[in-house]
């Protein structure tokens, strides 16, 4: 194993022995749960979101429905919960200086925190879409599903499109867990990164919502929760999807080479 | 890297704005040096050793280890040194084996081999199943020193390593700093207790607001110092006028029952074989304690704190 594998075991066994880390899965799996019996219980539905005239069609529908509502703050602040905590948190318990006098370089360190943030993000949305399709299976049955073109595809096909979705909705979700990193290595302080990474997500959302902001509203960070659409038109729209993935790329990755720099310079002192 | 001191830094010095932590600091330890670092607390002797570990880049000047500069070389710089700042801090809710089992790997991958020899050493093996969230003070500091163990270390950097246990604790902290020291390891260790440099290390640097104002071996400092002395004799008075009469030996005062004068070390060997000639008995002629921290308060400019006297009288 290399020493970046070796440390980025070592900050999963560390988050999984955090209770913020369950209270975010636990956060992300519970929703599409209370989604299904809330609307077991009535009649009505979320007929203007994508999927969501359809959504008691078949279980493959939730989880759809669920990553719209969730995109405005529910998942931004799970997200946030663990990556603008992932340094600060250290440097707060004073253990950033007890790994730093070790064999490893700074750079391997911080790999080690990033790639457990972003797989901490991927098992959340994860978790999500398979407890929405289990929960709503359960309630409703799996059966084919209705793209947003209006064309029924098979339900396995509907389960390929769904992880499909998934992946492509972790990149900028990716994208405010960089910028928790960001402020979690620079204000060295976890609720303050916590809440900057929401703020940051909130603000993406209302800049896209504001009138004017139509010529940037595609490059917009917020923008790219969406990008999923295009996987549930028939035939597929790739245009959303590969702008998502170079627009998330930016948004990854600046604030990812800003934390680095900071991280490999920075003065780890006491409080 | 053979031949290189395991400490040398030049010039260093760390400014916080117009704070000026460390001013200047050259500090030579040499191989097999029990060093002291001493200094009232905020003298700049954690802001140091910080900068030695590579936690904190320095102002000016430079640290070495080995010959290598961790500013430079990164953590290939603590390749053979390992120690603590500040106490050392662990995850409190692992193990105290987990703890050590992760810091082995960070470190090179045969280290994990060693982890149940160096809980043996700090004798924390029955309590290494356990949360570090439930160990004592003492049990943290002896996991700091077991975690610095695994690295195989030819040079130890820790920060005050007694402060903060009890009596028990301190005592077993100084038997296993110097069973370690008999190991040939190189030890730089801070404290703001003389007796306590004066009980394990060989050379010290005295530190104050940030400057170095002596470094060096401590005896040469403490038979060059004049320390006053008490001499118990059955006749008080006689023993008086043999000390008005040696030179060298001087303060010379009878109180409490007992006749207490300043003189080197030199003068106090002369003295007990003229008391001898007289033929004065005496049933005890011993340095005092409090002379040392005069030393002390003599060199830093006597701005040591309460704390830090009441200590030194403990």
């Amino acid at each position: 194993m290399t020493a970046v594998a070796r440390i980025y075991r070592w900050e999963l066994a560390k988050l999984l022995a955090q209770k913020r880390t369950y209270l975010g899965l636990g956060a992300a799996a519970i929703v599409p749960v209370i989604f299904v019996v809330v609307l077991l219980l009535q009649t009505g539905g979320p007929n203007d979101v994508p999927l969501g005239r359809y959504i008691r069609d078949t279980g493959l529908a939730v989880p759809f429905v669920v990553l719209f509502f969730m995109s405005i703050w529910g998942f931004p602040l799970i997200t946030a919960l663990v990556a603008g905590d992932i340094v600060a948190a250290e440097h707060h318990n004073g253990t950033l200086k007890t790994i730093l006098t070790r064999s490893r370089e700074r750079g391997e360190v911080f790999a080690g925190k990033v790639l457990a943030a972003a797989t901490y993000t991927m098992i959340i949305v994860f978790a999500m879409g398979l407890v929405g399709v289990v929960a709503g299976s359960i309630a409703w049955g799996f059966h084919p599903l209705t793209s947003l073109s209006g064309t029924k595809v098979s339900a396995g096909h509907g389960l390929a499109l769904l992880l499909a979705s998934l992946a492509i909705y972790t990149l900028p979700l990716a994208g405010i867990a960089a910028f928790g990193l960001l402020l979690s290595t620079v204000t060295q302080n976890s609720a303050a990164s916590v809440v900057g990474a929401l703020m940051w997500a909130l603000l993406m959302q209302l800049l896209g919502v504001l009138p004017g902001t139509e010529s940037f509203r595609p490059y917009l960070l917020g923008t790219q929760f969406e990008a999923w659409h295009g996987f549930l038109r028939v035939p597929a729209d790739w245009a959303p999807v590969v702008r998502a993935v170079w627009v998330c790329a930016l948004y990854i990755l600046l604030p990812l080479s800003a934390a680095y720099l900071v991280f490999l310079r920075r003065d780890v002192a006491g409080e | 890297m053979s031949g290189a001191l395991p400490v040398e830094t030049r010039g260093l010095i760390k400014r916080y704005g117009r704070i000026v932590a460390v001013d200047g600091v050259d500090l030579v330890v040499e191989p097999g040096d029990v060093y002291g670092y001493l200094g009232p607390n905020g003298a700049g002797k954690t802001t140091s050793l910080r900068m030695l570990l590579g936690l904190i880049r320095p102002t000016a000047g430079s640290a070495r280890l080995f010959g290598r500069d961790p500013l430079v070389q990164g953590a290939k710089a603590l390749d053979g040194v390992a120690g603590f700042v500040e106490g050392p801090r662990f995850y409190s809710y692992l193990s105290g084996r987990s703890n050590l089992q992760m810091l082995a790997d960070y470190d090179e991958p045969d280290s994990r081999a060693r982890i149940e020899e160096v809980l043996e050493v700090v004798e924390l093996r029955d309590r290494a199943k356990d949360r570090v969230g439930g160990y004592s003070h003492g049990m943290r500091q002896r996991l700091g020193i077991a975690a610095a163990l695994l690295r195989s270390p030819r040079l130890l950097l820790l920060d005050e390593p007694t402060t903060g246990l009890d009596p028990a604790g301190m005592r077993d902290m100084r038997e296993l700093v110097r069973r370690l020291a008999e190991e040939k390891i190189t030890i730089m260790l801070s404290s703001h207790l003389l007796y306590e440099v004066e009980e394990l290390c060989n050379r010290v640097a005295i530190i104050r607001k940030g400057r170095i104002v002596y470094q060096g071996a401590l005896r040469e400092l403490m038979a060059a110092t004049t320390t006053s002395y008490v001499i118990r004799a059955g006749d008080l008075e006689r023993a008086r006028t043999v000390c008005l009469t040696q030179t060298g030996v001087e303060n010379v005062a009878v109180e409490d029952g007992v006749v207490r004068f300043s003189a080197d070390e030199e003068s106090v060997a002369a003295l007990s074989v003229a008391l001898g000639q007289a033929r004065i008995g005496i049933t005890a002629l011993t340095p005092e304690r409090a002379s040392l921290e005069e030393l002390f308060l003599g060199l830093t400019g006597g701005e040591s704190s309460d704390h830090d006297r009441a200590a030194v009288a403990s």
